[in-house]
């Protein structure tokens, strides 16, 4: 079976296989399958905005403008936004300090901004596994749409 | 100055890794004061990476490591990051506890006395960090995390991204008679303070 690897501040679609992302820690991987042409898209995004940094030149890195370009490459090969829905994991906060630090809470940004710009976009979110303190590895199929979640802690689940 | 760690020249990486290596053996000092043995050091690599690199890191991106956490404050604010894989950690547990540890799993003492570890290795890179720049520097509370090392490196990675589409890692090797630890620890300044350090260690 094809199996594409997306690494960190990395996308991919594939029509016939399976993407993959290991260790997802702070960082969400933004999934969106395109249900009647059956076309699945990863992304693996790091920060919130590419509006807030001057550092902006790889789109995959931000949740805003990753999105954009993911949805872009499925419509290149013959995806439709309207036919498309979004799954959502990551997003963890794997180290605690008292202090606000608000880089530390950059998990819980990444997801409210992936979350946005999905509205903003008219893509719905049918389901999530975020949050948490842990780390997920994940696999989007695209012969079904299912995302598979696997953890040290907790096992093995497909949201 | 207009700093772009994308384009770090090899001086800056020598004087990094320098800075490094007066670190480990200054935490190399005091991991034999607390173990009261000798403790040998080998000379640390410094490589800059790019995020796509970071998965081949520690063993692949699902593999268990031991992170430990710190925020530095003072003259210069960024964090740092001591990371070991779990035979180091196991290995540094039997060093410590000066007993044969059966299997990875660590209980919540053993937990705390590698945080503790962390916390001098830290603290000693920080002190001579100090020292060589004249700055004022404090490292707070560790905070530790077990868990696969693709998620705990995407904590700094996620803060090297501010600024790079690279990370910058330093690797060094603690051993204790035959039992070596593999340490790495991450230093990371933000992108104003990056150019403080650089600048109070006279390469800018």
């Amino acid at each position: 079976m094809n199996s594409i690897k997306v690494g960190m501040a990395d996308l991919n679609i594939v029509k016939e296989g399976t993407l993959v992302t290991l260790g997802l820690g702070s960082c969400v991987g933004i999934a969106i399958y395109d249900k009647r042409k059956k076309i699945a898209g990863l992304a693996h995004i790091m920060l919130p905005s590419s509006k807030e940094i001057k550092n902006n030149s790889n789109k995959a890195k931000f949740a805003d403008s990753g999105i954009e370009l993911l949805i872009d490459k499925m419509e290149s090969v013959g995806g439709n936004k309207i036919n498309m829905v979004a799954k959502l994991a990551g997003g963890a906060q794997m180290f605690k300090f008292n202090n606000n630090n608000d880089i530390l809470k950059i998990g819980e940004r990444n997801i409210i901004a992936s979350k946005s710009k999905l509205k903003e976009l008219g893509i719905r979110l049918i389901s999530e596994d975020t949050g948490g303190n842990f780390g997920r590895t994940i696999e989007f199929s695209s012969y079904d749409g299912s995302l598979k979640i696997k953890t040290i802690g907790f096992g093995m689940k497909i949201i | 100055m207009n700093l772009d760690i994308n384009n770090l020249n090899n001086i800056l990486l020598d004087v990094l890794k320098e800075l490094g290596n007066i670190g480990a053996g200054n935490a190399a000092t005091a991991l034999a004061q607390m173990l009261n043995n000798k403790v040998d050091m080998d000379v640390p690599q410094v490589r800059l990476l790019n995020f796509s690199e970071v998965d081949s890191l520690i063993g692949g991106a699902e593999n268990p490591v031991v992170g430990i956490y710190f925020c530095i404050n003072g003259d210069i604010v960024g964090n740092i990051m001591f990371i070991l894989d779990l035979e180091s950690s196991k290995n540094l547990i039997e060093i410590l506890l000066n007993k044969k540890k059966p299997d990875y799993d660590l209980n919540e003492f053993e937990i705390s006395a590698l945080s503790e570890v962390g916390n001098i290795l830290a603290s000693s890179y920080i002190n001579c960090l100090a020292k060589m720049t004249n700055l004022n520097l404090k490292t707070s509370i560790p905070s530790i995390s077990i868990d696969m090392a693709g998620a705990i490196l995407s904590v700094p990675a996620i803060q090297f991204s501010y600024v790079s589409d690279k990370i910058l890692f330093i690797e060094t090797e603690f051993s204790e008679n035959n039992k070596s630890i593999t340490g790495n620890l991450l230093l990371i300044p933000d992108i104003d303070s990056f150019e403080i350090l650089l600048e109070n260690l006279g390469v800018s």
